[in-house]
């Protein structure tokens, strides 16, 4: 299963990012495609970003709404935030765990031999602070003399950006080179300092700082594709706690917030059928999916 | 061994509807959004090269 998911992300990463003439055009993609909305974190000024970042969509709304207001337009990121939310309550922080590009970069730098760190917990709810403040509410009220907001995520925060579109940019168009300051400087220790936080610990950002993680993490508990504990099979044996990329310990907490649904509790660790997938409360797979395939084999 | 190949649900499990109403409530939002052509603003702004997103400029 665990090959399966790294082709899920390989080719959700591909999706997201397709446009391969940018090394010849020295531009970002300008297509129509576009417009579609990004599953997982992938900056929109990436040279090869086919689709638009959630985050980097809605606070541009945002931002612009009092010119958007002024002008007659309700744009308050309906679109942008029904998209998210039509693939969080069906998904939730499953797409964290496959279609998100930066979750699967850090998991690639994990596996980068080093001391490994486990995160401290109480670090988890600092990334609902980052949704609520730089994702929503200083875009939407820290404006300038003509009433527009900034992305503060992006602007100030966001290492995707720094790694996928501000490095890239910056070899493709010599021209922007001049333009870097402090701001970039900044950027680029915060992406640095996340790269090396993903080598020696298990997905750091997602963990502590990502605002698109943060609201995936609001549908926990009401998603539709979810991860069940059976708690009369279960042995608290903890083999569970191994596996986790997200240091959940699902036996105590399975419904944590956390939980990526990646399925290594299931299929790395679990020997006793208590873990399953359901969607809707339906049984997907697990222990009636693995003792129907018991059954077929045996004819 | 026919009734354990049938797929479906058991007797005691119900389906669990909040997830479907929650993403009928997002699908409403989103159906506004494209309604107040809100996606021809997103498209506007992610063709255009955000500097101050990406930390340059």
């Amino acid at each position: 299963m665990e090959f399966v998911r790294k082709w899920v992300q390989t080719v959700a990463g591909f999706l997201m990012n397709g446009y391969w003439l940018f090394p010849w055009t020295r531009n970002i993609y300008q297509g129509p495609l576009k417009v579609l909305c990004a599953p997982g974190l992938n900056c929109y000024s990436c040279p090869a970003a086919t689709t638009c970042c959630p985050l980097g969509a809605l606070q541009q709304l945002l931002g612009g709404v009092r010119l958007a207001i002024a002008s007659g337009q309700y744009f308050f990121g309906w679109y942008i935030v029904g998209a998210m939310g039509l693939m969080g309550g069906f998904l939730g922080r499953m797409i964290c765990g496959w279609a998100c590009p930066f979750g699967f970069c850090q998991e690639l730098l994990h596996k980068l031999p080093s001391p490994k760190f486990e995160i401290p917990r109480g670090l988890r709810h600092l990334k609902f602070a980052i949704l609520l403040l730089f994702v929503i509410l200083l875009p939407l009220l820290a404006v300038d003399e003509f009433g527009l907001g900034s992305p503060w995520f992006c602007k100030y925060i966001c290492p995707a950006g720094t790694l996928e579109a501000g490095v890239p940019l910056l070899i493709l168009q010599p021209g922007l080179r001049e333009t870097i300051g402090f701001l970039f400087f900044s950027k680029f220790v915060i992406m640095t300092a996340f790269i090396a936080w993903a080598v020696m610990a298990s997905r750091p950002f997602c963990r502590v700082a990502c605002p698109l993680g943060a609201f995936y993490a609001l549908f926990g508990k009401v998603r539709a594709v979810r991860l069940r504990l059976d708690a009369h099979k279960c042995t608290n044996c903890n083999a569970c706690h191994q596996v986790c990329p997200m240091g959940v310990k699902f036996n105590e907490s399975p419904d944590d917030t956390e939980c990526i649904a990646c399925l290594a509790c299931m299929h790395q660790a679990c020997k006793f059928d208590a873990i399953s997938l359901e969607f809707c409360g339906l049984p997907l797979t697990g222990a009636r999916g693995k003792r129907l395939a018991a059954t077929e084999k045996t004819g | 061994m026919s009734e354990n190949r049938k797929p479906g649900r058991k007797p005691d499990q119900t389906i669990d509807k909040a997830p479907l109403w929650l993403s009928l409530f997002f699908l409403a939002l989103l159906l506004i959004g494209i309604a107040i052509d809100e996606p021809g603003r997103v498209l506007e702004q992610a063709r255009q090269i955000c500097l101050s997103c990406i930390g340059v400029g």
